[in-house]
């Protein structure tokens, strides 16, 4: 079977999972809704900070006016939906501005660090976790195995910490923080992408582990596979053997790992941007949860689960695309 | 099998020749220096404001950096005039302002300061439906009027004396913000006003950019550019103070004596009028007994407090007025160490016997009580601690409990609670709310339900009077009573630590408030700063 024709039923699935997508995410943002309600925090006192011990209640009773919070749940979530739909998110309170505008000004960056880390997290994974394989037991699988023991047991926040005392004190070869020189006059992908490094390179650092491990187990169970063997009897190159024949049946679980590993890899990259100051969803996340923001909240609540919806969508394209046994138009 | 060992051997030899790349790449590592252009200083600290608006809470006791108010204070916190020509006058009733604006000030748009601009400010923080919390603030206007260009009168509902400290306001252009939904205005991410630094960027999250306002009134900044970079963790602005990236960052006083030893940077540490305390809850059984209050008092060691939680970074506080300030009464300061032996007399004579497990009891009624502190401040639950084992020495038992505002809103009125507030501009600004019998139980303003008609009338005196020498008979007058009835247990008050480095030049510290991040900061006279 060719692969065009693996991929033959692919239409059909997308128009599944998009009618499933509906539900899932009206559930999702109804949860969010449900579980802001049951919060006390006062939206108010938050915003206030301080102000909140010297501000008189009556002035507080305004702010909570002019931002409708008083109004029951359903009539909050009812006016919510009716915005959404005509392309407004809404106003986060806590950052005080519309909701758009901060997920615009934040959200690619924060794309930018998770898509950029989980790129050279797959490709160094794949690549260390055969190649350990290949001498199951040699120095080099033994060292890339206590590694990722040991980088596993360390909190992503302290490794960022650690990198940042190394790269930026000790050897003065990258920035500790920011996104861009503090002092620069405009935002240049030059300065960006080397103020980035090290935060990328902390996330992927700190997710790899996961994703090395698994790939030498199932590269390594798959190395005595029939269809291996057969190949090494054949007298094909190694190279040809390890990554045309053992990695690719091993490759499938590995897909479903990442489809399942995404927002684990969210989680860290609120850490990191924490550790480098970079200006990404994480910080903002953090203050809406904290402060009842609702449309923020759900704002981000839905661009995630929607980014994990696709991801699963994805996964499963790619599964028939790697595996000629599995078929979409099932 | 054979043929795979150069191909490993290839591949770890090119990943290491990329590697390299990588780090050639990046080896010059920045030095914040604007040679070219003139100075840029830049400052960190972790308090984002989230609209650059005095409306809107930004900056309101002035030094804001991009705008002024009709009066500033200078290096001792003392009024001085800014936008008006002269230090304005209350007049002798205490309910009428008249200010004189300086001629020809301009906005960084160009456009001239005119008095309708002060008239709209005032008015804007007024309106309901603008998300000002600062209105709590100005309960007292009544009117603010413009009878001429250069000339603005408030009208007060009552008489306030300090009123002139509240005009320290920033001024916003009516031009720019009239007509329009302030809480949603442009304005507040790109604002526009007469200070001594415009508005180049500000990039939420990261730093906000400042430039020289070339045409300032008071003149022109002795730098061209600020930065200020908006760090909110304490371990990542002490890493990248230490790589050089700051010129002065705020630090909490243990990150900040790590950089004590290096000559390259200097520590700050500024007193503020920032006090922690405990209050004491009359509708507690145990604490509505005086003795027990005034036992506590004897037992904190405030001294060890400073040295052990504060790391030398505060003095022991004895009531709601800083040592620094001009209304302070020295006869109320207490031993800063503990006297277990004279609290324990104390509660001796009014009949706490000591009882089962250590804990005193009087009338069948074990001396116990709770403390709250919340629990995400890490400062006021090492206090809440201290307070729990100097109590015990006394056979006080407490029960700290870590725990959110909202849970601990309902319980203020009968459970003890780790608190903070200050303010070094005039004793009536917290402490009239805080110990006035009118607020009791009106949620955080006298959450203990204190009452006292001596307080009460002290602190109604040091309002109504304008003459400073009777406000000083009125706050001594209230500071000793609360001393002797003790409503809240007062134990240090903190210093804010800054590091510097040693290059920067022309910093003058002052008495600070609680907040202090982009404005009224080390930083307020930064305009003065150079870098030798």
């Amino acid at each position: 079977m060719t692969r065009s024709g693996r991929l033959a039923g692919a239409r059909a699935v997308l128009r599944r999972r998009l009618l499933v997508a509906v539900p899932v995410l009206a559930a999702t943002s109804v949860g969010m809704f449900a579980l802001g309600a049951a919060s006390p925090v006062d939206p108010a006192k938050q915003y206030a900070g301080a102000a909140a011990f010297t501000a008189s209640e009556e002035n507080l009773a305004q702010l909570r006016a002019n931002w409708g919070v008083d109004d029951p749940v359903p009539v909050q979530y009812l006016r919510w939906i009716g915005n959404l739909v005509r392309g407004d998110l809404g106003w986060s309170t806590s950052r005080h501005e519309p909701v758009a505008s901060v997920l615009a000004a934040r959200a690619g960056w924060t794309l930018l660090l998770i898509g950029v880390a989980l790129a050279l997290a797959l490709v160094g994974s794949l690549l260390l976790g055969s190649l350990a394989a290949y001498r199951r037991g040699g120095l080099f699988d033994r060292a890339l195995r206590a590694g990722a023991y040991a980088v596993q047991s360390m909190p992503v926040f302290w490794l960022g910490l650690a990198a940042i005392a190394v790269f930026a004190l000790a050897l003065g070869w990258l920035p500790a923080g920011g996104l861009t020189d503090v002092t620069a006059t405009g935002t240049s992908w030059g300065d960006v992408a080397h103020h980035l490094i090290l935060p990328v390179g902390v996330l992927a650092v700190s997710q790899a582990p996961w994703f090395v491990l698994f790939v030498r187990d199932a590269v390594a169970e798959s190395m005595r596979d029939d269809h291996v063997l057969a190949a090494r009897a054949r007298g094909l190159p190694g190279r040809t053997v390890l990554f045309g024949h053992a990695l690719r049946t091993a490759l499938l679980p590995f897909l479903t790992l990442v489809g399942t590993h995404l927002p684990e890899l969210v989680g860290g990259a609120v850490l990191v941007e924490t550790v480098f100051s970079l200006p990404g969803l994480g910080a903002v996340t953090v203050a809406a949860a904290l402060g009842s923001d609702f449309p923020l909240l759900a704002a981000i609540t839905l661009a995630t689960t929607a980014v994990v919806l696709a991801a699963n969508l994805a996964t499963d394209l790619a599964y028939a695309a790697a595996d000629p046994r599995v078929r979409l138009d099932g | 099998m054979t043929r795979m060992r150069p191909t490993v051997r290839r591949f770890a030899a090119s990943t290491a020749a990329a590697g390299m790349l990588v780090l050639a790449g990046c080896s010059a590592p920045a030095t914040p220096d604007g040679s070219a252009g003139g100075t840029t200083l830049v400052v960190a600290t972790s308090d984002e404001p989230d609209a650059l608006n005095p409306v809107l809470n930004y900056g309101v006791d002035g030094a804001s950096l991009i705008f002024d108010g009709l009066v500033s204070r200078d290096a001792d916190n003392r009024l001085v005039a800014s936008l008006a020509t002269a230090l304005p006058e209350l007049s002798p009733d205490g309910r009428t302002v008249t200010a004189k604006l300086r001629d020809g000030v301009q906005f960084h748009d160009g456009t001239t300061l005119t008095a309708p601009d002060v008239v709209f400010t005032y008015q804007a923080v007024l309106d309901p439906r603008v998300d000002s919390t600062l209105r709590s603030d100005l309960d007292m206007v009544e009117s603010v009027t413009a009878p001429d260009a250069a000339t603005v009168v408030f009208r007060l509902r009552y008489p306030y004396a300090p009123f002139l400290q509240r005009l320290t306001l920033g001024i916003v252009p009516a031009r720019l913000l009239s007509g329009q939904d302030i809480n949603t205005a442009g304005f507040n991410r790109k604002p526009v006003g007469t200070g001594p630094y415009k508005v180049e960027s500000w990039t939420p999250g990261d730093r906000l950019v400042l430039t020289a306002n070339e045409s300032y009134f008071a003149g022109r900044p002795k730098n061209n550019r600020v930065v200020v970079a908006f760090v909110a963790d304490d371990n990542v602005r002490a890493q990248r103070m230490r790589a050089g990236e700051f010129d002065a960052a705020e630090l909490p006083p243990k990150l900040a004596s790590g950089f004590d030893a290096d000559a390259a940077y200097r520590v700050q540490r500024v007193p503020t009028a920032d006090y922690r305390g405990v209050m004491l809850p009359t509708g507690n059984p145990v604490l509505a007994d005086p003795a027990v209050r005034r036992a506590l008092n004897l037992a904190v060691d405030r001294a060890a407090m400073v040295s052990g939680i504060l790391g030398g970074a505060g003095e022991p506080a004895f009531g709601p007025i800083p040592p620094t300030s001009e209304f302070t009464d020295a006869s109320i300061i207490g031993k800063p160490t503990a006297d277990p032996t004279a609290a324990g007399a104390l509660l001796d004579a009014a009949g706490w016997t000591p009882g089962p497990g250590g804990i005193r009891v009087k009338d069948g009624r074990p001396a116990r009580f709770t403390l709250m502190y919340p629990a995400s401040d890490t400062l006021r639950k090492d206090l809440a601690l201290a307070v729990t084992a100097d109590a015990k020495k006394i056979g006080i038992g407490v029960t700290p409990a870590g725990l959110t505002w909202d849970a601990i809103d309902p319980r203020m009125r009968s459970d003890a609670l780790l608190m903070g507030y200050g303010t070094p501009y005039d004793p009536d600004f917290v402490s009239y709310k805080l110990f006035s019998s009118q607020f009791a139980g009106q949620g955080y303003f006298n959450p203990g339900s204190y009452r006292s008609e001596v307080t009460d009338r002290a602190l109604q005196q040091g309002r109504d009077q304008i003459d400073p020498n009777l406000r000083r008979a009125a706050y001594a007058r209230f500071q000793k009573q609360l001393a002797a009835d003790v409503p809240w247990l007062f134990l240090t008050y903190l210093r804010h630590t800054y590091v510097l480095k040693s290059s920067v030049r022309g910093v003058a510290p002052r008495v600070e408030a609680h907040e202090h991040g982009v404005a009224n900061s080390l930083w307020w006279n930064i305009d003065t700063w150079t870098r030798s």
